[in-house]
């Protein structure tokens, strides 16, 4: 009885099963890894937005000596990341999707999203990931908030009536 | 090659590796990803958990090997940042952007790789949201 009610609750919180969940998790973590023992780099996708804008922004912020010695190879996994995913889709044939969460929620999260990573000095990459594995106090407290908040909104965003 | 190059390679290789990881795993889908914030599938905490295991994996059996990265001779840590108020209150205002979109930084490269080319909203508007706090930043002399 037992074990079908702890199957009952599996089905219930993964309705679209778990192993695609979990082994991608994984893959993710040996692509960091790669980086890390390769180059002592740990890597974090919105550090890599920000000192990108380095490039260009005369501004004193972006013209940090740290963000001008690992641009280069900040600029690179993000070209990376894009590639890769590509690749996937391509080789397996998927063909391409497009998501229908509207234009100026992506605009007006991504602000947010770009003030608030950068503020917050990490993202799901950066403090979820890497950071978690690094034991960081930061960055626990860091994912309790944003995780925290974001399911907070996305019930009020659910409840006003905005979907998907 | 260069030394330099090694490094760019390297980093392209685990770049390439880390999007199949977000494809494979749909993060790629503001949808999947929303469908986890309002609590109806909670397969991003086994991403979440599945990418920090096996990192922590690799970051900590390398740092007690106490031994340096072979192509920059950088000796092996840990990720730490400071914790303070800018921690908390940008952890804030990133969980608003993310429970409005759905889409965090590394999620939204690798969808517009899979071909999402509507995800460039929310690239612009997160290349827009860094401008916005260096530009805070230097106003208040830092």
């Amino acid at each position: 009885m037992v074990i079908i009610q702890i199957a009952d609750l599996v089905v219930t919180a993964f309705p679209n099963g778990m192993a695609h969940y979990a082994i991608g998790g994984m893959i993710i973590g040996v692509g960091v890894v790669l980086i890390y023992l390769t180059t002592g780099h740990i890597v974090g996708a919105s550090t890599g937005l920000e000192t990108t804008i380095s490039y260009y922004s005369k501004l004193k912020w972006f013209q940090q000596e740290e963000f001008i010695s690992s641009r280069d190879w900040r600029t690179v996994f993000i070209v990376g990341i894009i590639i890769g995913a590509a690749s996937y889709t391509m080789v397996l044939g998927i063909g391409q999707w497009v998501t229908e969460v509207q234009w100026w929620r992506l605009l007006i999260g991504g602000v947010l999203v770009g003030v608030g990573t950068r503020l917050g000095k990490g993202c799901t990459s950066g403090h979820g990931i890497c950071g978690l594995a690094s034991i960081s106090p930061a960055s626990l407290v860091n994912v309790v908030i944003f995780l925290g908040i974001a399911i907070i909104v996305a019930h009020l965003t659910e409840l006003v009536g905005v979907i998907p | 090659m260069k030394q330099e190059r090694k490094v760019l390679l390297a980093t392209f290789i685990g770049g390439l590796v880390f999007g199949v990881g977000l494809a494979v795993s749909k993060m790629t889908h503001p949808e999947v990803v929303l469908d986890f914030l309002q609590l109806d599938d909670l397969g991003l905490m086994l991403v979440m958990g599945g990418g920090a295991v096996v990192a922590a994996i690799g970051f900590h059996v390398a740092t007690r090997s106490g031994k340096a990265a072979p192509l920059t001779g950088k000796k092996y840590g840990l990720r730490k940042r400071d914790l303070d108020k800018d921690v908390m209150v940008g952890g804030v205002i990133f969980g608003i952007g993310w429970g409005i979109s759905g889409i965090c930084p590394g999620a939204a490269f690798a969808s517009l790789g899979i071909g999402n080319y509507v995800i460039i909203w929310a690239i612009v508007g997160m290349i827009f949201g860094a401008h916005i706090h260096g530009f805070v930043k230097e106003s208040q002399g830092n």
